[in-house]
């Protein structure tokens, strides 16, 4: 974990210190490319994986609920910003 | 949506094309995962650190314009963290990790299959195409009951791209730079937050 957290730092000033370079303008680009190669990887590892082949379903439902609540979460959030920040300043 | 297509048919060969057994054995059971998740996190980091703005919001943030990614970051963990009461099988840091993902499962998912496995990190892969389906889908809902700012929250990091669509349309043209804004914070959170709760 601690590898992942160094390497984004050091992106970071690497991207920094050659903002200035042409081909930083690829950089999206090429982290579509590594997404793509990973979500590809993902899909071997699930087609591999019997135990998740036959549990789809509680999967999907799994990811259902989370999603559900965690949109219900954030929309009462953001009701309440725009009536206490929103509004307020209007 | 365009997007979401090409990545969701990336994983789908992949899951046909080990399911019948139509690749090397080396490839399906190799670690190339970990450095190509290596390499990634690496140029997210260029990205970042080569955007004056991402730079900006990272290292002085406003608090006045913060207040909407900061309630979507925020209500979105509680309300997962309802949810991992129910769900069987899944932590509290599993179900905010996954959350952590606001919609942007390529990233999210990939990720969470490297530390917590390949069936969380399939949960994640649909969780955050379902919550982006449900910002797209329900945009004239969230905005009726929850008003103008709840379908930028629910689309999470997905407003400045593929969500800012419908959010022009049913929160009004006022509300784009909002939207972006909010997209971009939350976008450039999800690496940070994903790896603090697989960490944790």
């Amino acid at each position: 974990m601690l590898i992942v957290v160094a390497l984004m730092a050091c992106g970071i000033i690497t991207g920094y210190l050659l903002r200035n370079r042409e081909f930083i303008r690829y950089t999206g680009k090429v982290v579509s490319a590594a997404i793509f190669l990973l979500l590809f990887l993902l899909g071997i590892a699930v087609g591999n994986n019997r135990d998740i082949l036959d549990h789809l379903d509680t999967i999907g439902l799994k990811a259902l609920v989370l999603t559900v609540a965690a949109a219900l979460g954030s929309a009462m959030m953001a009701w309440l910003i725009f009536k206490y920040v929103y509004k307020k300043q209007n | 949506m365009k997007g979401s297509l090409t990545i969701i048919a990336f994983f789908i060969a992949g899951v046909l094309l080990s399911r019948f057994n139509l690749l090397p054995q080396r490839l399906v059971q190799s670690d190339y995962t970990l450095y190509a998740l290596y390499f990634l996190m690496f140029v997210v980091g260029i990205s970042i650190g080569s955007d004056k703005q991402a730079l900006k919001a990272l290292f002085k943030p406003n608090l006045k314009i913060m207040a909407l990614p900061l309630g979507t970051i925020l209500g979105t963990w509680i309300g997962v963290s309802f949810a991992s009461l129910v769900i069987q099988g899944m932590s509290l840091p599993d179900c905010l990790a996954i959350g952590s993902g606001f919609g942007y499962y390529s990233l999210s998912s990939v990720f969470i299959t490297e530390f917590k496995g390949a069936e969380m990190g399939t949960i994640a892969l649909a969780s955050n195409i379902i919550r982006e389906l449900l910002a797209l889908l329900l945009a004239p809902l969230w905005v009726r009951y929850f008003g103008k700012l709840a379908v930028i929250s629910v689309g999470g990091a997905t407003t400045m791209d593929t969500t800012l669509p419908v959010i022009t349309k049913f929160s009004g043209k006022e509300y784009v730079v909002v939207a972006v804004f909010h997209g971009f914070v939350v976008d450039l959170s999800v690496p940070f937050l994903v790896t603090f709760f697989c960490a944790v």
